[in-house]
């Protein structure tokens, strides 16, 4: 007999579970409908103040946020933003369809190099596909144009996300991902991040830049 | 990892008298607790979440073969492996073969309790293969051959400065005037160290807090970004999880998430919640080229159906140790296995055995803190007398407790003979009790009275407080 059927057979017996008819059912109507529990009233607000919200949550996990009235004026607050740390006006990027449409080239001096990082970028930028006014998290799906290395290896972590996709929930990310990819189906890789990267392993001590990105800066687009 | 639990009161005796643990203790006292209220407190609706997580688990469990193998489907169906193991030999097998199959000569580990509980570090090197830590807390008690003494903290019993002397070790190529003092420095240092690693390694092996059987997605939570690391660079990715973490859906991995990271570390979600489905798709830039999961039962069905099934609720938040009087005294080291504090004490006895892991049931005082804060709502005291009762029906409680309890129980159904002795004995303790009304010394308990002293009873006896209430109660109100 496989480890397979042994396990199964044991829970089966454990359960005692009989005929499967009813408890079949049960599963699939879960399954397939999906229903949400107890959604915390906090985030179910009107499309400004969840905005704020948002802002105010990722702040609270020690990220940077800003906001800039339109796409076309990303390119320059990246520029910015790198300068305001000191860092060399170069980052890396996937092939983001929103990403591209910036005006990268009115910025002469920032370098922009494409594809997923080999770990020697300072700092990367990405489009967000979701957020979560929540608990200010951001949601990233990879993808051809999305890649997952630049969520985690450069230093600094820029993440552009459109206000309109500011959701109140997890809940909201979750039906995101329905609606693009279809019931039961996913990304290989959903990253919901929240912050910067962080330890405190030793005396916990909250240290900031353990493994990932030490700084996550997020621009959030309005209009 | 040999089980070092039936030495439990000589572990706690060690514990209590080093110092350096006592010192790292503190933090745990002060830490963990304050930040758990905080974000507690934040969330309205923490109570209601609780009982809606534990609704889904409850579901689940009843159903755990439905959902395994529709989780099973998915998996398949998004170009994954699914492996099975009845036991911890079986899945270290599973793992060995896939690595073989690749190559491999370096792995990296996310932070995983179930590789803890399978002792996969050391079989792997035992066939050549390196197998390296990533998370800071793991790797710290890597280098020092220990295991985690807390399941969220691993490295919680020790202080920056055994972390500082570790590192000058085993970093020998760093140059040794290196500043080492701030914690800051140390985390650098491992970051840069580490960063090589996910790079060399073929293989990349994680846990997993959730399985989703909607999707066939695995979920991994976590605050360094070194699980991602780990499961995104290597052309291997290796799931081990136990049969209990399969959730139905998305929406059920986030009601539970969102009393999982306040429970844990306080916080309102942690940095890192990855939701890993199948390998790298086509057109994919980076990503594994395979995934695999290796489901392990070893134990867990046995546990299904009896008084202890709703111990499988569990989701390794680590609160109820945090708050446990017992645990902040002795530490995670002595509990002798890998899970430590009332949800070890509970789930050691059923994977290890109550005849090995006896002491730890009884290594409580009942203050019910760990079932108050648990999320999951398990009744992690109401378990632990159930294990009580297994060890004393199975005779394996020393002859002096046994023969102590038999004398008692005597004694208790003699009403009479029973309040004659405490009506005469009430007023001798008082009296030997003298001045200060408290006892420093007592035949029999010397251990008790090394670290407090013992009150004296004053007044009347309970019985005797009792029979006035009822004289009262008759007389009416006035």
């Amino acid at each position: 007999m496989s480890a397979r059927e042994a396990i199964l057979g044991k829970v089966r017996r454990a359960l005692d579970a009989g005929g499967n008819a009813g408890r079949l059912d049960g599963v699939w109507q879960r399954l397939m409908e999906a229903p949400a529990g107890v959604i915390p009233a906090r985030a179910q607000l009107a499309p400004q103040a969840r905005i704020e919200l948002f802002c105010a949550m990722a702040r609270q996990a020690a990220a940077t946020v800003e906001r800039v009235a339109g796409e076309e004026a990303v390119p320059a607050a990246v520029t910015a933003y790198l300068r305001s740390r000191n860092l060399a006006a170069r980052v890396r990027m996937g092939g983001d369809r929103r990403l591209k449409q910036m005006p990268w080239v009115d910025e002469r001096a920032l370098q922009v190099r494409h594809g997923p990082s080999d770990g020697s970028d300072e700092a990367s930028v990405s489009h967000a596909a979701a957020g979560i006014a929540e608990t200010g998290t951001l949601a990233l799906f990879s993808g051809k144009e999305n890649p997952t290395t630049l969520n985690f290896l450069p230093d600094h972590h820029i993440v552009v996300i459109d206000a309109a996709d500011i959701g109140a929930d997890l809940e909201a990310a979750m039906r995101t991902i329905r609606a693009r990819y279809g019931k039961g189906e996913m990304p290989r890789t959903v990253n919901f991040i929240t912050g910067p990267s962080r330890s405190g392993d030793i005396e916990q001590k909250l240290l900031l830049g353990a493994h990932g990105p030490r700084a996550l800066h997020i621009i959030v687009v309005d209009g | 990892m040999q089980v070092t639990s039936p030495q439990f009161r000589q572990n706690a005796h060690d514990a209590l008298a080093d110092a350096q643990l006592q010192k790292a203790m503190g933090h745990v006292r002060s830490g963990f607790i304050d930040k758990r209220r905080t974000a507690v407190e934040a969330l309205p609706e923490f109570d209601a979440l609780r009982d809606s997580a534990r609704a889904i688990k409850d579901h689940t469990l009843a159903n755990l073969d439905l959902y395994l193998t529709a989780y099973e489907e998915k998996v398949t169906a998004a170009g994954g492996t699914v492996h099975w193991a009845e036991t911890a030999a079986e899945a270290r097998g599973i793992v060995l073969d896939i690595c073989r199959m690749h190559n491999a000569g370096t792995v990296t580990k996310g932070k995983s309790m179930i590789t803890e509980e399978i002792e996969l570090n050391d079989f792997l090197e035992a066939s050549g293969i390196r197998a390296v830590e990533t998370d800071l807390g793991e790797y710290i008690i890597q280098l020092r051959g220990e295991h985690p003494s807390h399941i969220i903290a691993p490295a919680v019993h020790l202080n920056r400065e055994q972390v500082e002397a570790d590192f000058r070790r085993v970093h020998a190529d760093l140059p040794q005037e290196r500043d080492l003092s701030d914690p800051a420095s140390l985390l650098g240092e491992a970051r840069r160290v580490l960063r090589r690693k996910y790079f060399e390694a073929d293989v990349g092996i994680t846990g997993a807090n959730f399985l989703v059987a909607e999707t066939g997605s695995s979920i991994i939570v976590t605050n360094e970004g070194n699980g991602d690391l780990t499961q995104i660079l290597p052309r291997v990715h290796i799931v081990i999880a136990s049969i209990e973490k399969v959730v139905p859906t998305l929406e059920d991995a986030a009601q539970i998430l969102r009393v999982l990271a306040r429970s844990a570390t306080g916080q309102e979600m942690s940095v890192y919640t990855t939701v890993s489905t199948g390998p790298r798709r086509p057109g994919d830039p980076d990503g594994p080229d395979e995934y695999h999961v290796i489901l392990l039962d070893n134990g867990r069905s046995a546990m299904l159906g009896t008084e202890f099934q709703d111990m499988l609720r569990c989701i390794r938040c680590g609160a109820c140790m945090n708050h446990c009087p017992v645990y902040h005294a002795v530490g995670g080291h002595a509990y002798g296995w890998v899970y430590p504090g009332p949800m070890g004490a509970v789930l050691t006895p059923s994977l290890v055995g109550i005849d090995k892991a006896g002491h730890l049931p009884n290594a409580s005082t009942f203050c019910g803190r760990c079932e108050s804060v648990c999320p999951m709502r398990i009744p992690l005291p109401k378990m632990m007398r159930h294990w009580r009762e297994r060890e004393w029906e199975r005779g394996l409680n020393p002859a002096v407790v046994r023969s102590g309890l038999k004398f008692w129980a005597w004694f208790a159904r003699r009403p009479a003979l029973y309040h004659l002795a405490t009506w005469l004995a009430f007023p001798l303790l008082a009296a030997a009790g003298g001045r200060k009304r408290r006892f420093r010394f007592l035949p029999l308990a010397r251990g008790w009275v090394r670290y407090r002293d013992m009150p004296a009873p004053q007044g009347r006896t309970f019985m005797q407080q009792w029979r006035d209430r009822d004289t009262l109660k008759q007389a009416g109100p006035t």
